[in-house]
C-alpha cells in the first residue's frame, strides 16, 4: 500500500449512484477484455448531471471528451459526499474510477457495495471522512492523502482534515483485494 | 442473546452458535446467481484468478439467468450472452435459462410463445419460480436486487465481480453482520393500497442512505397478509434505502410456494424472541395513502394526489420490482375499462408471467389482451429500460424531458435512458391509473 495518494481533485455532491458514474448503456463491454476494459475510463461519470459534475463550478467533464481515445482523467482523488456509490452492484463502476486513473474516494459514507467492490477488487481506496469536505475543496485544487496519518491536505488552501480510520478492511487495501488476501491467509 | 433471523442465518452458514452485528464473518454460500452482464466478467475474474482449466466449486449452486441486453441489436450482447453458455457447458452448470431465440447478429426475434423456450427473464423473478429460493439459505448474486429474496426469509444480497469470482471458485464470502432495523405494518392493505406503496413511504421517511448496511426486515400483518410476490416488493427495494438485505420472516405462504417449486430440503430460521434490533418503526396501514417517488431519487415521496397536477408523456410496468403476475393483474384490473392517454409499456418480468397473462382472463378477456385493447405495448420478459441499457432497448427513454411513471424501483438521473428524462415510481395501480388519465393520479380514482 503507498504511504500517500497526491494529485488534482474531482468533487461531486451527495448520493452519486453507479448509474451516473458508469452508465449502463456501457456495461456491454466486457471488463475482462484490456480494450474493452480501458472504454470504462473513458465514461467514466460521465452521467452525473452538468450543473453538479466537478464542484463547485460544474460542467467541468470528468474525462475530456474531445480527444476521441482518451480513456484517463486529469484527476486522482474524487470528493464525494453522502452515500457515495449507490445503487447497482456493478463493479464496473469503482472499476471505471480507477481505469480513469483515480486512486481514491474521500466521502462521508458509501453504499456498502461499491466500497466492498472497491476493497474486494483492490480497485482504489475508500476513505471515509467524518466531516462533511465537498464545500472544503474545489474541483482541480490539489490534495494529498497521507496514509499513516489519517489525513488529507488541501495543498491548494493550505488546510488539512482528518480522515477515519480504513478499520478491519485493512489486511485485505494492503493485500491488494480479495484474492490476495486469501492467498496470503492460505484460504487458497 | 438473541439473534434475529438474519443473524441467524449469517451465524449458522459461518459455523457459529451466534454472531454480533459489525462482526465480520466468513458463511458459506448455498447459492450464487449471476446474469449476462456481470457474469462475463465475474468468469473472467475468476479463470484469471484460478486458471482457465479450474473447476467451479459446485455447478449445482450456481445459477446464470441472461435478463438485462437480450432484445438488442448490439453485437457486444450477444457476444456476453456466448460467453455464459460456453461457461456454462465447459463447467456443467445444471441451471441455465438460454435465451435460445438469440442466434445470430441484429435485432432477435421474441419467442413465439413464452411456454416454449428455456429462457426465462428476469433473474429475481425467474430464481424463486423456478425453486432457487429457499428459506434459511444464503444466496448472493451480482445485481443490487438479490435483496429480493429475503422475501423467503433467506439472506440474499448483491455483490459484485470480484466477489462472485471468488464464490466461483471458494464458495464462500465475508459478510459484516448487520444490525436489524425492524418495519411493522399494523392492518391489512385497503384495495388501492400496494407493497410499493409501503417500500416508497418507508424510503422516502428514512432516506436512500436510513438503511446503509442495515437489514430491513418487514413484519405485521400488513406484510403477512400479502402474498409472495408483493413481499418480494417489499425486499426489493431494500437497497434503495441502501440497506444489505431486506426479509420477511417465512410462513405458511412462503412455505406454500416453495415447495410447490422445489423438492429440496431447507430449514426455516426465525427471530429468537429475546432477538435485538437496531430500529423498530410500526406503521398504521389505516394511515397510508397511494405515495410516488418524485425525480431522481427513490426517497423525494409525494402522495399520488399532490402530483395530480404533473402531465405525463409515458407509463411504464415491468421490472423485477413491478412486472410480476400480481402487478399485472393489478395494472390490468384498471386497464380492463380505459384506453391509456400516454404511450405505455407493459414488459412481463418473466416467461412464466408472460404465459399467465396469455392464459389467465378478467371477464372474458386475457390479461394481455387487456393490456392491448387499453392501447398499451406489450413486450417480451426481460428487464427492459428499467435500467436504459442499450438505445434500441424497448420502452427506453432516449429524450429529455420525457416524464415518465414507472413500477421500477429506481429514478436516479439517466436511470431509464436520457440523463434528462424524468421518472416518477409508483405502484402498478397508481401507474394504470396514471396512464388513463395521463397525469399523476391516485387509484382511488378507479379502486374503490
Amino acid at each position: 500500500m503507498e504511504k500517500t495518494i497526491k494529485g488534482k481533485v474531482y468533487v461531486l455532491g451527495d448520493n452519486i449512484d453507479t448509474d451516473q458514474i458508469i452508465p449502463a448503456q456501457y456495461l456491454t463491454y466486457n471488463p475482462s477484455v484490456a480494450a474493452e476494459r480501458r472504454m470504462f475510463g473513458r465514461f467514466a461519470m460521465s452521467s452525473v448531471p452538468l450543473p453538479k459534475a466537478g464542484l463547485p463550478k460544474g460542467n467541468i467533464p470528468f474525462v475530456d471528451q474531445t480527444d476521441p481515445d482518451n480513456t484517463k482523467s486529469p484527476y486522482a482523488i474524487v470528493i464525494g459526499g453522502k452515500n457515495f456509490g449507490c445503487g447497482s452492484s456493478r463493479e464496473h463502476a469503482p472499476l471505471a474510477m480507477a481505469e480513469a486513473g483515480i486512486k481514491a474516494v474521500v466521502a462521508e459514507f458509501y453504499a456498502r457495495i461499491f466500497y466492498r467492490n472497491a476493497v474486494n477488487g483492490g480497485y482504489l481506496i475508500a476513505f471515509d471522512s467524518p466531516q462533511r469536505l465537498v464545500d472544503k475543496f474545489n474541483t482541480g485544487d490539489v490534495a494529498e492523502i497521507d496514509l499513516e496519518k489519517s489525513v488529507i491536505r488541501n495543498v491548494t488552501q493550505g488546510t488539512e482534515f482528518g480522515l477515519a480510520p480504513l478499520g478491519d478492511v485493512v489486511p485485505i487495501i494492503e493485500a491488494g483485494g480479495i484474492f490476495a488476501y486469501a492467498r496470503k491467509v492460505g484460504m487458497i | 442473546m438473541g439473534m434475529t433471523v438474519t443473524e441467524k442465518i449469517l451465524a449458522g452458514h459461518a459455523g457459529k452458535t451466534g454472531v454480533q452485528p459489525g462482526e465480520n464473518v466468513w458463511v458459506n454460500v448455498d447459492v450464487l446467481m449471476t446474469h449476462d452482464v456481470c457474469g462475463p466478467g465475474t468468469i473472467g475474474v475468476f479463470e484469471k484468478e484460478f486458471g482457465k482449466n479450474a473447476k467451479v466449486w459446485d455447478p449445482e449452486k450456481i445459477v446464470i439467468i441472461p435478463d438485462h441486453y437480450i432484445f438488442t441489436a448490439d453485437t457486444k450482447a450477444h457476444r456476453n450472452i456466448q460467453i455464459l453458455r460456453d461457461f456454462v457447458k465447459k463447467q456443467g452448470i445444471r441451471y441455465y435459462y438460454d435465451p435460445d431465440f438469440v442466434k445470430a447478429e441484429g435485432m432477435p426475434s421474441p419467442y413465439l410463445d413464452p411456454k416454449n423456450t428455456k429462457y426465462k427473464g428476469v433473474c429475481h423473478v425467474a430464481l424463486p419460480e423456478e425453486g432457487h429460493v429457499r428459506p434459511g439459505e444464503v444466496l448472493f448474486g451480482t445485481d443490487s436486487h438479490t435483496c429480493t429474496h429475503g422475501a423467503f426469509g433467506q439472506f440474499a444480497t448483491g455483490i459484485g465481480n470480484t466477489e462472485a469470482g471468488f464464490v466461483l471458485g471458494t464458495g464462500k464470502l465475508w459478510v459484516k453482520v448487520p444490525p436489524t432495523m425492524r418495519f411493522t405494518f399494523e392492518g391489512q392493505l385497503p384495495p388501492w393500497l400496494m407493497a410499493k406503496d409501503l417500500i416508497l413511504t418507508i424510503i422516502g421517511e428514512i432516506g436512500v442512505d436510513g438503511a446503509i448496511y442495515r437489514a430491513m426486515e418487514f413484519a405485521g400483518e400488513g406484510v403477512m397478509s400479502l402474498n409472495i410476490e408483493e413481499r418480494m416488493t417489499l425486499a426489493n427495494m431494500a437497497i434503495e434505502a441502501g440497506g444489505k438485505n431486506g426479509i420477511v420472516q417465512a410462513d405458511k405462504v412462503t412455505l406454500d410456494y416453495v415447495q410447490s417449486r422445489t423438492k429440496k430440503p431447507f430449514e426455516v430460521v426465525t427471530n429468537d424472541a429475546s432477538a435485538k434490533f437496531f430500529f423498530d418503526k410500526t406503521y398504521k396501514v389505516k394511515d397510508l395513502v397511494p405515495v410516488v417517488a418524485k425525480p431522481h431519487s427513490p426517497d423525494n415521496k409525494a402522495t399520488a394526489r399532490e402530483l395530480k397536477d404533473v402531465q405525463l408523456d409515458r407509463a411504464y410496468v415491468g421490472s423485477c420490482t413491478g412486472g410480476k403476475l400480481t402487478d399485472m393483474l393489478a395494472a390490468a384490473s384498471i386497464l380492463k375499462d380505459h384506453k391509456v392517454k400516454v404511450e405505455t409499456f407493459v414488459m412481463p418480468a418473466s416467461t412464466e408471467v408472460h404465459a399467465e397473462m396469455q392464459t389467465r382472463k378478467i371477464d372474458g378477456r386475457t390479461i394481455e389482451q387487456i393490456f392491448l385493447d387499453a392501447g398499451c405495448q406489450v413486450g417480451p420478459a426481460s428487464c427492459a429500460a428499467c435500467l436504459g441499457g442499450p438505445i434500441d432497448t424497448m420502452g427506453r427513454l432516449n429524450q429529455a424531458g420525457v416524464k415518465c411513471i414507472s413500477t421500477t424501483n429506481r429514478n436516479f438521473p439517466g436511470r431509464m435512458g436520457h440523463q434528462q428524462a424524468e421518472v416518477f415510481l409508483a405502484s402498478p395501480l397508481t401507474v394504470a391509473a396514471s396512464a388513463v388519465t395521463g397525469h399523476v393520479t391516485d387509484p382511488r380514482e378507479f379502486v374503490a
